[in-house]
């Protein structure tokens, strides 16, 4: 039998911090209808803000595919943007390339990458320059 | 099984039109308009009273206790809240309150202000031994912790272990009238009065503690027209002099003042239900780690905003400044008394709270997977105008109901339109037809 799995698309524009974080206010309430342990949807909460957040503050647009099955919680993160020189350096903690402007709404810790690496069972991430950057991240559904 | 939990509202079926303005105005989509009257959802209503504010015919009625609900008791004790005082002008002081209610029939009254000073020595002591995640959140607000239990059951963990001031001025003052009535505790009423309906269910449920030491809660919208009376006979400058509550204590009642001895870049202050969720939503992203307390108040301006409050909460807001500075500014209890008594875990809850999160759309997830899309699938059929004919507060809601059983499409105004569309061109077919068979002669 196919395992039965739920999938959305979210899209989410740079720049709009007017609705910066509805989307992973949305995916989280999707995982407490559907019924999953909430340790586990406060990690998924976590991963997707980060993205949604790194996504409004570095990219021109993007999306976040999200896959839920009774086994595992997939994010997909593709964007349109600058990419990353150095992803190696990105995932370093303390690491930023916020802008003054950006640390003044309290972003820019160097904390994204590490914090959703911190909470994904399984994590993968390449970047191209000038083109953008893709994230893939699981999350089990056994806390 | 679906657990009871216990209500401090009730519908009142003979004054409820069904005019929807409750099912609106609930923060928790926990009311629904069947055959023309409101209905409440029990495990999603987090007793916050919004609906109480908004109904135009009084028809949600909050099951506080009444004065005559009291002779049992042998000696009742008023626990009045620090907003009461709010309630008044702000040449009323509290010991003039507290004669009257004494005259309104209460044996004795306790003065909340050193139970508010010890709980925000007790919190600072919490929370500078505290290693766990942060923030911790305020817990003296049974609607908020109820709003965590059921809707952000993750953050249980970060309510506040602390014990609430009316819970621990209802032990001190039961403690002092056993002692001074000789009467044993069962026979003394501990009776807090009360801004708003949700202390009820603190007090039945008792969240955090093997028992609450308060006995019943009169509100103070029942109290107030007796209270005033009572306070215009009094003659004021005695009271002036012997102050019966503290400017701290004061700080209790509304939003943004605890605790002050914390740095203030490491607290946060929150009041109103939609701000408390906003900000719980970003706790939950893990947005807020760097701050140490967040002190959350269900009603617009802390407890002077209860909706079983008679003064506008500005207002009253403007009269509790006022008539803190004519009370005294000090600590009223001996920190270091304070101290001893918290390492005896007096201040500190005694039973874990739990999180008792919202019935999924199945227990089992692949089967919530099936319904969550076939609920997306009803949603895509609705005009996603939140009308709210069918008897839920939205579109969403309504899909949601559909798919577990409780509402049937046919609800859906917009699908009989359809469905009467369907029905005219049908007929409309059936005439052409007969028409062309009649030739055209019709």
């Amino acid at each position: 039998m196919m395992q039965e799995a739920l999938e959305s698309t979210y899209s989410i524009l740079g720049r709009d911090f007017a609705n910066a974080g509805r989307v992973s206010t949305q995916i989280k309430d999707t995982l407490k209808r559907l019924g999953v342990h909430p340790a586990v949807v406060r990690r998924v909460a976590i991963v997707s803000y980060e993205a949604e957040m790194n996504l409004v503050m570095y990219a021109t647009r993007g999306k976040i595919l999200l896959n839920v099955s009774s086994e595992e919680i997939t994010l997909r993160i593709d964007d349109e943007g600058p990419g990353i020189r150095d992803v190696n350096l990105a995932m370093q903690e303390g690491f930023s390339t916020a802008t003054p402007e950006m640390r003044e709404m309290g972003f820019g810790a160097g904390m994204g990458l590490p914090n959703i690496k911190k909470n994904a069972d399984e994590f993968n991430i390449s970047s191209e320059l000038g083109r953008g950057t893709r994230l893939h991240v699981v999350v089990k559904q056994t806390p | 099984m679906v657990a009871q939990y216990h209500h401090s509202l009730r519908f009142d079926v003979d004054r409820c039109d069904g005019c929807m303005s409750c099912m609106r105005a609930c923060p928790t989509a926990a009311v629904r308009i069947r055959n023309e009257h409101a209905v409440k959802l029990a495990d999603r209503c987090i007793d916050c009273g919004e609906c109480i504010r908004v109904c135009p015919r009084a028809a949600i009625v909050p099951l506080t206790d009444q004065m005559a609900d009291l002779s049992k008791f042998e000696c009742k004790v008023a626990i009045p809240s620090p907003a009461l005082y709010a309630q008044f002008d702000s040449e009323v002081y509290p010991g003039m309150i507290f004669s009257a209610l004494k005259e309104c029939g209460f044996d004795d009254v306790e003065s909340v202000s050193p139970a508010c000073d010890a709980v925000t020595i007790a919190t600072e002591i919490f929370i500078n031994e505290y290693r766990g995640q942060y923030p911790l959140i305020s817990s003296f607000c049974p609607t908020v912790v109820r709003l965590l239990q059921v809707k952000y059951p993750e953050l249980v963990d970060q309510l506040l272990p602390v014990l609430a001031p009316r819970e621990v001025s209802a032990r001190a003052a039961k403690i002092r009238l056993a002692k001074e009535t000789g009467l044993p505790m069962d026979r003394i009423g501990a009776v807090y009065i009360t801004p708003c309906p949700s202390k009820i269910v603190a007090i039945l449920e008792h969240p955090g503690m093997q028992q609450s030491h308060l006995d019943a809660a009169v509100s103070i919208c029942d109290l107030f027209q007796i209270l005033a009376s009572a306070v215009s006979k009094i003659q004021e400058t005695a009271y002036k002099i012997d102050p019966v509550e503290s400017a701290s204590g004061l700080d209790w009642s509304f939003v943004g003042r605890l605790p002050r001895s914390l740095p203030a870049e490491n607290t946060l202050s929150v009041a109103g239900l939609p701000n408390v969720m906003r900000i719980l939503d970003d706790i939950e992203k893990g947005r807020l780690r760097k701050y140490r307390y967040i002190e959350c108040h269900a009603c617009p301006e802390g407890c002077i905003g209860g909706c079983l409050t008679v003064e506008n909460p500005y207002l009253a807001r403007g009269k509790a400044i006022k008539l803190q500075q004519s009370l005294p500014a000090g600590c009223m209890v001996d920190r270091r008394e304070v101290e001893t008594a918290y390492r005896k875990k007096e201040f500190l809850m005694d039973e874990y709270l739990t999180g008792r999160p919202l019935r999924p759309l199945d227990a089992d997830i692949s089967r919530a997977i099936l319904k969550m899309k076939e609920r997306d699938r009803v949603l895509g059929e609705l005009p996603r105008i939140d009308c709210g004919a069918c008897g839920a507060p939205s579109c969403r809601a309504f899909a949601e109901d559909v798919v577990l059983g409780d509402a049937d499409n046919e609800l859906c105004v917009f699908f009989w339109r359809k469905e009467l569309e369907t029905r005219i061109e049908q007929l409309a077919s059936l005439v052409r037809i007969q028409r062309h068979t009649a030739g055209g002669q019709l």
